[in-house]
């Protein structure tokens, strides 16, 4: 990894921890985040991680660029000294795959695609070697992911999974963006998965549906009232697969303001996940699951 | 008081000095595109200057008063009328309660700010008046105004009519607008070839230009220097591993098209950026129209931190012109 900086105008510095996306970069870009937020530098106005990067914005009539460049480079050596720890949360979110609202309206936008003949989950299924729709709902929800990065739209979650490279499902954006995308879509892109937190244009590989709103800007659903967005980078979500019976109750319950979504605080040590991934993840599912 | 949309312009929405510190989670500044407009708007009417204001696009609303006010128009050249008499752009006038405000066609500019005494006093939310329509949150329900919107407004104390901003300190985008950027982010992704025709063409504004971002045509194809894609970036060359994007970035997709992110910025994503706007160019690119030709310019960081003190000088000017 190498770490490089970059001014973006004179209100902005980006920092690149790697080129390339991995759990190690994600971390880094996560510590120097957190290192920059607990030094509460005086004009400093936003601190973003991002999957293998971050950037702050500041007012270059508070804190000269320079004197802010100097500054981050300090953090940096911060974080490669931490011990890659964190405390963190655990988001069960099902997950109706092969929904049809997802299907009409990538049936709409076919020509766009690079298969028009498959669905966007026969197409992913097939270019990663797995065994059709259900042997890709079985990879992508059998292994949890970690929100690399929020943003793009509000309370988007960017979804890195936690496996090794080989294992990462890979697939391109459309050949060209689409202008609608259902809200609540679970989507897939390079090598990152996405939830769309509002209805709108996209260009990722469309596989489901979830019934849990994950943004209200209105802060009436339940779990919401607090803020409005449901997600923080480091969080960590498992996929749940429904179906249309499942999917429905869900919506109805969360109507009601009577769902809550499963969700565990729980410590995650990034050493012991190189070390043996399987059995880090299956930890994980414990702590999700109460045993 | 109240202001009644009779007809609510193109996209007309409430906006104020912005919404910062929640762009890690997606949600853009948002606020005046034209901050100096902006501030301006609301200096003529005896408010602060980051009280909420209307920003009408292209085309003017239809309002009506429901008590006395002071109203002020900045930013493009959208001549108002009251009750069908013409006034001033950039000058302080009086409304009396069941005036209607409407406007002429626009004649420069893109952008207008309609500030009225007392300011839009839409709910605060996370700590802004401004609407992010495409979350949907804050201004006016969220959206841009519809007819039919009764839009409250705060108790001001006015201010006298026929204050002006002296026409040197309107400030307004040349022709072609020069737009001047600092290079950088993942500009060495391009050829140094690519990167003197990028300076050296003439680019026009296209259609697709709007709060989020505003894009340009016309320019020669930015080519790559040749790579191995990094994991997780994409296939395409203008693709990276999605990062932030910063207010002001420039990104160019396939690297035919760049795009300038604006106020309502997407936040971030998977296209390579040559660089950003310098922050004292930003209220510029707010009052281009599609098809205006543009060109950008390439400067240091110290020559944007110049730039920075002479809006700010500006700025400072028009406050003394006013008070």
């Amino acid at each position: 990894m190498k770490t490089r900086y970059s001014y973006g105008g004179d209100e902005h510095i980006f920092v690149e921890m790697d080129e390339e996306m991995s759990l190690d970069a994600f971390f880094k870009a996560l510590f120097i985040t957190n290192a920059v937020r607990d030094a509460k530098i005086k004009g400093v106005t936003e601190i973003c991680p991002a999957n293998a990067s971050m950037q702050i914005k500041f007012d270059p009539d508070v804190i000269k660029p320079a004197d802010m460049l100097s500054e981050l480079k300090k953090f940096e050596s911060v974080a490669a000294k931490a011990e890659p720890v964190i405390k963190t949360r655990i988001i069960e979110i099902p997950v109706y795959y092969n929904d049809p609202w997802t299907h009409e309206t990538l049936m709409r936008f076919r020509e766009r695609h690079q298969d028009p003949k498959s669905t966007d989950i026969e197409y992913a299924a097939r270019i990663n070697n797995l065994d059709g729709p259900d042997g890709f709902i079985k990879a992508h929800s059998g292994a949890p992911w970690f929100v690399s990065m929020v943003g793009f739209v509000a309370g988007l979650p960017f979804l890195y999974q936690m496996v090794d490279r080989q294992r990462q499902i890979e697939a391109p954006k459309y050949l060209r963006p689409r202008t609608d995308t259902p809200k609540l879509t679970v989507g897939h892109g390079g090598c990152f998965g996405c939830i769309y937190s509002v209805r709108g244009a996209g260009g990722y590989q469309m596989f489901g549906i979830t019934p849990m709103p994950i943004y209200d800007p209105n802060q009436k659903i339940s779990y919401l009232r607090d803020f409005m967005c449901l997600f923080k980078p480091g969080d960590i979500v498992k996929w749940k697969p429904i179906d249309r019976a499942q999917y429905d109750a869900t919506v109805a319950d969360v109507d009601a303001g009577k769902f809550a979504p499963l969700m565990r605080n729980v410590t995650f040590s990034l050493a012991d996940f190189h070390k043996d991934i399987d059995a880090s993840n299956h930890k994980l599912d414990e702590v999700l699951h109460g045993h | 008081m109240a202001i009644k949309v009779l007809k609510p312009g193109l996209a007309t929405t409430v906006q104020d000095l912005g919404r910062p510190g929640y762009y890690n989670i997606g949600i853009p500044l948002s606020g005046g595109m034209d901050r100096l407009a902006t501030r301006a708007a609301n200096m003529l009417v005896g408010n602060d200057e980051g009280a909420a204001v209307l920003e009408a696009v292209f085309m003017g609303p239809e309002l009506e008063f429901t008590a006395d006010a002071t109203v002020a128009v900045t930013g493009a050249d959208l001549p108002p009328k009251l009750d069908g008499a013409a006034r001033e752009t950039w000058t302080s006038f009086s409304v009396k309660k069941g005036q209607v405000l409407s406007f002429e066609f626009l004649k420069k500019g893109a952008r207008a700010y309609i500030a009225v005494s007392g300011g839009i006093d839409v709910p605060v939310v996370l700590g802004s008046r401004s609407t992010y329509a495409l979350g949907a949150l804050g201004g006016f329900k969220g959206r841009k105004l519809e007819a039919g919107d009764e839009l409250p407004v705060g108790h001001g104390k006015g201010a006298k009519d026929g204050r002006s901003v002296p026409a040197n300190l309107r400030r307004a985008p040349g022709n072609p607008a020069e737009l001047r950027m600092v290079p950088g982010l993942y500009w060495h992704r391009i050829t140094e070839e690519a990167g003197k025709h990028f300076f050296a063409d003439t680019w026009k504004v296209a259609p697709e230009a709007d709060r989020i971002g505003y894009r340009f045509k016309g320019g020669r194809p930015l080519d790559f220097v040749p790579r191995q894609q990094p994991f997780g970036a994409g296939s395409d060359p203008s693709n990276i591993v999605d990062a932030c994007y910063p207010y002001g970035s420039i990104q160019v997709p396939g690297g035919t098209e760049p795009i300038v992110l604006h106020r309502d910025a997407v936040s971030g994503g998977g296209y390579f950026m040559v660089g950003t706007v310098i922050s004292a160019d930003m209220d510029l690119i707010g009052q281009l129209q599609p098809h205006t030709q543009a060109r950008f310019v390439g400067v240091d960081l110290d020559t944007a931190l110049k730039a920075r003190h002479e809006r700010e000088g500006v700025i400072e000017k028009i406050r003394a012109a006013l008070s």
